[in-house]
């Protein structure tokens, strides 16, 4: 058996995207993001805070995508990161009084520097190996949570309830409306950040590594840096994403952080379209609203329709909502040009 | 020093179990390149199947020569028809798809049977063996089976046609079929004799952790970690992996203080993080030369 595999010959594991395909152009932005201010003026409290959520997800689902669609690493183990996010910003706000808004940076930063550190060792992992361990790192994380050493902390198995806040300066807003527009800021602030990001020179090096580990090094791209970088930026997305959680939920246990979260924000990124950040959303909504449907067309077999609906997608759009959009907008050029 | 030994003797108890799992990953691994995170629940659905039989008066044996006919063609007619399209998929796409035939498959299941608890026969008897009371007739019985099939594996892939034809297919596909092998075939192959040695690995288990549809969830993740500690290109080293995952664990859990049952999977996963750091094509692996 011969131990040589020919590289050359393989497609890489994550497929090239240019960085001007990662992001919407400036009409349509605007378009999402005007229906993402109006759509909760007019609904319900409940749906809004599942649109709350939503955008929650979304930006876990887009930092597993810099990660994977930008530097071509995979990842498991995101459920980790957000609760790690979740328990800074609940421990912060029920233990040392802090307010909720100050505690997403600091959730931030713990996340970026856990992240950094697991890079470490996943640096000399690759494809199914590194899939592997971070999926460790999701299954023991619940395990770690419950330990009796931290339990003054973090509240043991029975988690920490964690209060909402109210809209600030006598805002006439909900609890609800208010948390969610204080995500949609978060979000769009991140989401600006990380378009900025990957097209700065730290994401060219990323989508360098992606492409081709040997011919970025030879291009002077410090490969171990930028790969550990990638994995800490991702972990600081997915833990505000988690410190936001914690607090649109009001709960924090270990239970609601198992490698089922995990494997929803990794669907997420499948279905949204890996390496391109705009389906974070669709894919956040898939992961959040077909459960739902699926629950809806059978109580016993929900998860046999979820499996079934996901065979769909990925047998239909094997690139997802990217592609979806793709042929939209040749659909919208063809019809211009008659 | 007595201590030890039994210890030693219940970790080489439960390894097997891990040891059963992790031989079905590694197979699956070697004729697809990817990992299955399907296969414990087509291993659980299985040995639901042979319940079933079971149920419906078939004795033991013939149960369980039946079920593992039906899990070779649930295995092929798997890859026919839902992972032969997603051949040329991107590598995620096909772990999607992976998740969505968990899903698919632990919801039928738990529809057709429901979720409560079931006792599953066993062949061995569960008298202590040898009289220890560590380790039972079955779970020697079991060690016994792995062992066989580990020993059946190493002779199909070493000494016959179709074994080299489909060690070719999954280490060249290309010069593979360019002297004539069906590489689609091969692969097919592959998820077959995985779905049945994981439909062995089921019937093994399903005494020790009882038959439920989620019954497989802790065992597949202790496979992956016995298969990647002893090398996912080699079946031996999967079988090794899991006795020593089994007994480390149970080495911990004794000998260090403080660490209870809960803290048993963070160290064993811990230490497949630790073994991929130092020698990532774990302990009995191949170490692949890449060509650039």
């Amino acid at each position: 058996m011969s131990a040589v595999e020919e590289i050359v010959t393989e497609a890489p594991a994550v497929e090239a995207v240019p960085k001007r395909a990662m992001t919407l152009g400036y009409g349509t932005s605007l378009v999402v993001l005007a229906a993402l201010i109006l759509i909760p003026l007019f609904v319900k409290n409940f749906i809004i805070f599942q649109m709350t959520m939503l955008l929650i997800y979304a930006l876990a689902v887009m930092a597993l995508n810099i990660l994977t669609g930008g530097s071509g690493q995979f990842s498991l183990g995101q459920s980790a990161f957000y609760a790690v996010g979740a328990y800074t910003s609940a421990i912060l706000m029920e233990h040392a009084g802090m307010n909720y808004a100050l505690t997403l940076p600091v959730a931030g930063i713990v996340c970026f520097g856990f992240g950094f550190l697991f890079g470490q060792p996943a640096l000399r992992l690759s494809g199914v190996y590194l899939a592997l361990a971070t999926f460790a790192l999701a299954t023991a994380m619940p395990q770690l949570l419950k330990l009796g050493y931290f339990e003054h902390w973090t509240g043991g198995v029975q988690g920490l309830v964690v209060t909402k806040p109210d809209a600030p300066f006598g805002l006439p807003m909900g609890q609800d409306m208010w948390l969610y527009y204080f995500t949609l800021a978060v979000g769009i602030a991140i989401y600006i950040a990380s378009v900025n990001l990957l097209r700065s020179r730290s994401g060219r090096a990323f989508m360098a590594i992606r492409d081709n580990e040997i011919a970025a090094s030879a291009m002077g791209v410090d490969v171990a840096l930028y790969k550990t970088l990638a994995f800490g930026v991702s972990a600081g997305i997915t833990g505000v994403a988690g410190g936001l959680g914690a607090i649109a939920v009001q709960f924090v246990a270990p239970d609601g952080y198992t490698i089922q979260l995990a494997i929803s924000l990794f669907l997420g990124m499948v279905v949204g379209g890996v390496g391109w950040l705009p389906g974070s959303i669709v894919g956040s909504a898939f992961i959040i609203f077909v459960p739902n449907i699926a629950e809806g067309i059978s109580k016993g077999l929900s998860g046999a329709v979820f499996g079934v609906l996901l065979f769909l997608v990925i047998f239909l759009v094997p690139h997802g909502a990217r592609q979806v959009a793709i042929v939209a907008q040749q659909l919208a050029a063809k019809l211009k040009k008659n | 020093m007595e201590l030890f030994a039994n210890q030693v003797l219940a970790g080489i108890a439960t390894g097997a179990i891990y040891a059963c799992m992790a031989l079905a990953v590694v197979m699956i691994y070697q004729a697809i390149d990817h990992l299955n995170f399907a296969q414990g629940e087509m291993a659980m659905f299985s040995t639901f199947v042979s319940w079933q039989l079971m149920q419906w008066g078939v004795p033991y044996w013939g149960a369980f020569v039946l079920t593992v006919a039906f899990s070779f063609a649930a295995g092929i007619v798997i890859e026919r028809l839902l992972f032969k399209p997603l051949a040329k998929a991107p590598i995620l796409t096909n772990v999607a798809g992976f998740i969505a035939l968990y899903a698919i498959i632990n919801s039928v299941a738990g529809l057709i049977w429901d979720f409560t608890i079931k006792q599953y026969p066993t062949p061995f008897g569960s008298s202590p063996f040898l009289g220890s009371q560590l380790i039972s007739t079955h779970q020697a019985g079991m060690i016994g089976i792995t062992l066989l099939m580990l020993a059946l594996l190493f002779f199909f892939f070493r000494f016959t046609r179709v074994g080299l034809a489909m060690r070719a297919a999954a280490s060249l596909p290309e010069s593979a079929r360019l002297v004539g092998i069906n590489t689609s075939w091969m692969i097919a192959l592959g998820w077959g004799m995985a779905s049945a040695i994981g439909s062995i690995a089921g019937m093994m288990i399903a005494p020790v952790v009882f038959l439920e549809p989620n019954m497989m969830l802790g065992v597949l993740i202790y496979g992956f970690a016995a298969a990647v500690l002893g090398g996912l290109t080699s079946p031996f080293g999967a079988v090794m992996g899991g006795f020593l995952v089994g007994i480390f664990e149970n080495l911990v859990g004794t000998y260090i203080p403080g660490v209870g049952n809960e803290l048993k999977l963070p160290i064993a996963l811990a230490l497949i993080i630790v073994v991929l750091v130092v020698k990532p094509a774990g302990l009995f692996g191949r170490a692949i030369v890449k060509r650039v």
